[in-house]
């Protein structure tokens, strides 16, 4: 029951053949035995329980709240929840508990979903591999799996196999892991620069940014208030999209947010495919690029060609300053978004009393990490009167440079633009943590970064496994406000490609009939 | 050392303060000091300023001082600018504090559009540009009661720009001698309060109220074309009643619900302008003409002596009447200003440019704002004096006292008396007894309709002056009698009967036969009354 979907999952709800309560129980007791893998920070067992307790009593009376009643999800730990801590996996927040709901967990609750938990992230989501939070790094599902072992064991030397673990990309790590381990069937993710579609790529699952606007970031606790929305992280396009129809819409409390009604929907099953334009944009081709995710990525623009599609290349020229100018602008924002971390109403306050300032110091100084310390020292200085014009404006500017990239792209046609996600399959942690956050961040954003400077919608889709048996996605990128438009296009891919399902049952021997998982099917797009 | 000569006159509690030049009022120095004013450009008014120029000892040159304002005036309203809070004086201390407010993280600004209209209202009052599209700013320091470590202000775009104001100082020693100046305004900005720090010194300790935080305020920024002391708090004054009749601010100093902000230099005219110097927080017209004057005063002295002017935030000390500088540890701020990433620009529109279809609730028409101002001071003083033939620094008094101008009012629907007798009347007699008690006009035991009854009387010569006087002085203590109880309970009338009048001249005349002449006037004198 536990590898299904969430709209199958919803279906066997409704028919009765499993009640809110066992389901909860399920995924509970999956979460205690993957606990290694360290995507939870909270488990909120009791207050799950009993919103699972009061979704059966619904489904009893035949007042099923809709395809959400009875699910469990999880949250990542940069969203604010009323009465369950919230920390951002920083000393700063440890023992916050917020007296609100953010507007997309009350819409997730207030349809009747089970919260299962908090997942663990990078430091206030400033990361690209969920290795820098103060709760530990989360460890990829993947790791564990058949798929992975079987590959390792052909070439393993007597290596400590418990030592190679592999990341799972950032910074919403921990709810890529919790969807990939089973232990939910929708989770929320942050997406700044890639923090969602990143670790979904990683984890084998979809990782949907919705465009600039279309949900509300209010009770968020923001990285970059002009490029965060929150982020969807399921196990196909088709729950991404039943998540997305609960979430979406204006919220009173986020002025950024349409004032147009969006209506649910669902996707249909089929996309005119010979009518759609693919775009490949050329710069998106790094050398840094591994040869397999480019493989992938050549295979899927000739999968949508030979279905009729028209596929050209087109060009985004400012693609090379992206990461730059992200830099610039996710750094100063960061910087004043962290100000008001100084102790006084909230959070970690250090033992100084000598004054009001040394008291901010040694508050701050103990509460962040390296990480958020070293982005907020650069905010400041690209701020300061002496820099802004040279720095943030110009940032500024080629963002707007950016941004009439994509403008142009789609006005010329483009349908959706076809990409890389990651560079390369997820990487061990041992080798991840030779870089510096910064360095990491840099490369593992490539791809990513330049949508949210532009404020489009975009999904990661798991297309294959790589040589060593891992996961690897590719990112569809679509018209701002197009985004049922883009997942039906990514439903049609993930219908094609077919990605084998994540198998764990040696790790959870125990936990083997709570699986229903098919073998693993033939690939279409397998090398 | 210049002796400036400071002449501070009282006009009930309001006060007069004239920076006089010992030498010529209207010669050399005035013209120059114009004609500095227009180097700069920025005169877009032909005035001749108070006394802008300091004679120094025989022989040495003159100095011009230059003051510009930054007035903070609290919006009245009944919620925050951002946040959903009430907004109180007074309150139990943080008793109206949302989330928002207290910055508790993923909380966002949601724009209050009482505030935006205020705004609006106050900068078409101001004669300002009003911004179709105003964009606003994170302005950030470090301060225990700043919540959020920024503030969100209107730095780069403002809601309304270019705008004057017009303003009435006495000239002469009459206080008749009025003339109109204008002093330009740069811009009017929306912007948030901070809270409050209370400084428990025995204890060390900082106790933080954030009642205030967040509650809207209208920078207005009065560009430096005052130069003494009197400028500034007669401007101040006129932005007090403006913002008063337009209901957009209670602009009560007392309360900090208007906080003003003075940059003074001083330079010798024809020279470019002096180091400035900001006075800071001043919360009383008085305190901040006499700030003015004492700094314009030191930094001469300053000057004279061979030393320089530190750009610098000073504040007034009221009881010492000088000006210290604030301790500032950190020395000069960089604000590190941003745009505010979760307020789109602020769109406002006119009948013009209005969407078809747009949701009245969603959007601001300036038009519509415009047609329903309310009379503006200058407006009423103008209708007073065309109507009621009052001198000009009559109908200022009138609108300087909270209620007086509706007391007049009131009186004169109620009244057969001339106009102008009323005038004399309200702001001689009664206004100087509210004075002498100290009380506001809300406060007086007298009400207009008996003052109109006892006007009536006298109008028609039922009682002499000097009785009404004396009934006016009953009307105060006694409450509850009219001036006709107290007219007959007197014996006050006039007598009205020939004869008998003229028995008692006969009588008077007879009995002191050397005045006689003298008498006689005296007697006709005392019945045309």
């Amino acid at each position: 029951m536990l590898g299904r979907t969430l709209r199958e999952v919803s279906t066997a709800l409704k028919q009765g053949h499993i009640t809110p309560t066992e389901l909860c129980q399920k995924c509970l007791s999956l979460i205690k035995k993957t606990k290694f893998l360290n995507a939870y920070i909270t488990v909120s067992e009791e207050v799950a329980l009993k919103q699972a307790e009061e979704s059966e009593k619904r489904y009893k009376k035949g007042h099923s709240l809709g395809d959400l009643d009875g699910i469990p999800v999880a949250v990542k730990d940069n969203f604010s929840t009323s009465s369950i801590e919230t920390t951002c996996a920083s000393n700063m927040l440890k023992g916050y508990v917020p007296p609100y709901n953010a507007t997309v967990v009350q819409k997730l609750l207030d349809k009747g979903a089970v919260l299962m938990g908090k997942t663990n992230l990078d430091e206030f989501a400033m990361g690209s591999g969920s290795t820098d939070g103060v709760f530990g790094p989360v460890k990829n599902p993947w790791s564990y799996s058949k798929q992975y072992r079987e590959k390792r064991k052909q070439k393993a030397h007597g290596e400590n196999e418990d030592s190679n673990w592999l990341i799972t990309g950032g910074s919403s790590g921990g709810s890529a892991a919790a969807v990939a381990a089973f232990t939910c069937f929708a989770a929320l993710g942050s997406d700044t620069g890639g923090s969602t579609r990143n670790p979904a790529a990683h984890c084998g699952v979809v990782g949907f940014k919705p465009s600039y606007g279309l949900v509300s970031r209010h009770g968020l606790i923001p990285l970059v208030n002009s490029m965060d929305v929150p982020g969807i992280l399921t196990r196909c396009v088709d729950d991404a999209a039943i998540v997305l129809g609960m979430l979406a819409g204006h919220d009173p409390k986020d002025s950024t947010t349409i004032q147009d009604p969006v209506k649910p929907f669902t996707l249909p099953t089929f996309a005119d495919v010979n009518k759609l334009c693919i775009g490949i944009p050329k710069e998106y081709l790094a050398p840094e690029l591994s040869s397999e995710v480019r493989s992938f990525w050549s295979k899927a623009a000739n999968l949508f060609e030979s279905e009729g599609a028209k596929v050209i290349e087109v060009s985004l020229p400012h693609t090379s300053y992206s990461i730059v100018c992200y830099h610039v602008l996710c750094t100063s924002e960061v910087a004043s978004n962290m100000a008001r971390f100084d102790g006084l109403e909230y959070g970690h306050r250090c033992d100084i009393n000598v004054s009001t300032e040394a008291m901010y110091a040694a508050t701050r100084r103990e509460g962040f990490n390296d990480v958020v310390r070293g982005r907020i020292l650069s905010g400041n200085f690209f701020l300061l009167k002496e820099n802004y014009e040279n720095y943030f404006i110009k940032a500024q500017k080629v963002r707007r440079l950016i941004a009439n990239d994509f403008v142009n792209v789609f006005n010329s046609g483009v349908d959706v633009l076809l990409t890389p996600t990651t560079l390369s399959e997820a990487v061990p942690y041992l080798e991840f943590i030779k870089e510096d956050n910064r360095t990491r961040s840099a490369q593992d954003d490539i791809f990513t970064q330049a949508v949210n400077m532009a404020g489009l919608p975009a999904v990661s889709v798991p297309v294959a496994l790589s040589n060593q048996g891992l996961p690897i996605g590719l990112q569809f990128i679509g018209r701002a406000f197009c985004d049922q438009q883009l997942l039906k296009i990514a439903k049609w891919f993930e219908k094609q490609v077919q990605f084998p399902v994540i198998q764990l049952q040696e790790l959870m021997d125990d936990c083997s009939s709570d699986f229903e998982i098919e073998k693993l099917s033939s690939v279409s797009l397998k090398q | 050392m210049a002796a400036l000569v400071v002449r501070l006159s009282c006009l009930g509690k309001r006060w007069v303060l004239a920076c006089i030049d010992g030498g010529s009022r209207h010669g050399r120095g005035a013209a120059i000091g114009l004609t500095s004013r227009r180097k700069r450009g920025q005169s877009s008014v032909a005035q001749q300023p108070l006394i802008a120029v300091q004679k120094s000892r025989k022989g040495e040159r003159e100095w011009a001082a230059v003051v510009g304002l930054e007035i903070h005036a609290q919006i009245s309203s009944n919620s925050k600018l951002f946040s959903g809070s009430q907004v109180h004086f007074a309150a139990p201390p943080n008793s109206l504090v949302s989330f928002f407010d207290a910055s508790l993280p993923g909380t966002l600004p949601v724009l209050n559009r009482r505030c935006v209209e205020a705004a609006v209202m106050t900068g078409l009052a101001l004669n300002c540009r009003i911004n179709k599209k105003s964009l606003f700013d994170r302005k950030h320091y470090f301060y225990a009661d700043l919540p959020a470590g920024y503030q969100i202000t209107q730095q780069r775009l403002p809601i309304a720009v270019n705008g004057c104001l017009a303003y009435s100082v006495s000239v002469g020693k009459k206080p008749s001698q009025v003339s109109t100046r204008t002093v330009r305004i740069k811009q009017i900005q929306l912007e948030q309060d901070s809270g409050k720090s209370l400084h428990d010194e025995p204890r060390s300790q900082t106790l933080i109220d954030l009642n205030r935080a967040g509650v809207g305020l209208l920078e207005v920024v009065l560009e430096p074309d005052m130069s003494c002391g009197e400028e500034a708090a007669s401007a101040v004054r006129e932005l007090q009643l403006i913002l008063q009749a337009l209901g957009t601010s209670q602009a009560n100093m007392a309360e900090g619900q208007l906080r003003v902000d003075a940059n003074i230099s001083v330079h010798h005219p024809g020279e470019p302008l002096g180091v400035r110097t900001e006075v800071k927080n001043l919360n009383s017209a008085r305190f901040l003409a006499k700030a003015i004057d004492f700094e314009i005063k030191r930094q001469i002295h300053e000057l004279e002596n061979g030393r320089k002017i530190l750009n610098e935030t000073r504040s007034f000390d009221d009881k010492l009447g000088c000006t210290m500088p604030m301790r500032d540890k950190e020395g000069k701020q960089d604000y590190r200003f941003m745009p505010e990433p979760n307020l789109p620009p602020l769109l406002l529109y006119d009948t013009a440019s209005l969407p078809p279809g747009a949701d009245p609730q969603q959007v601001i028409n300036i038009d519509w704002i415009r047609e329903r101002l309310p009379e503006l001071p200058g407006k009423t003083r103008e209708k007073l004096i065309q109507q009621y033939g009052m001198l000009p620094e009559h109908s200022f008094t009138l609108l300087n006292e909270v209620g007086l101008l509706e007391f007049f009012q009131n009186v004169i629907k109620e009244t057969r008396a001339e106009p102008k007798k009323v005038t004399s009347w309200v702001l001689n007699i009664f206004l100087g007894f509210l004075k002498q008690q100290n009380l506001a006009v809300n406060e007086s035991p007298v009400t207009p309709s008996a003052l109109a009854e006892l006007l009536n009387l006298l109008d028609r010569k039922a009682i002499s002056s000097s009785a009404a006087r004396q009934v006016f002085e009953e009307l105060w203590r006694s409450k509850g009698k009219t001036p006709s109880q107290i007219v007959s309970e007197k014996k006050l009338e006039l007598m009205q009967d020939q004869e008998a009048l003229e028995r008692v001249c006969h009588t008077v005349m007879e009995g002191h036969p050397q005045v006689g002449v003298e008498g006689r006037r005296k007697a006709m004198h005392f019945s045309a009354c």
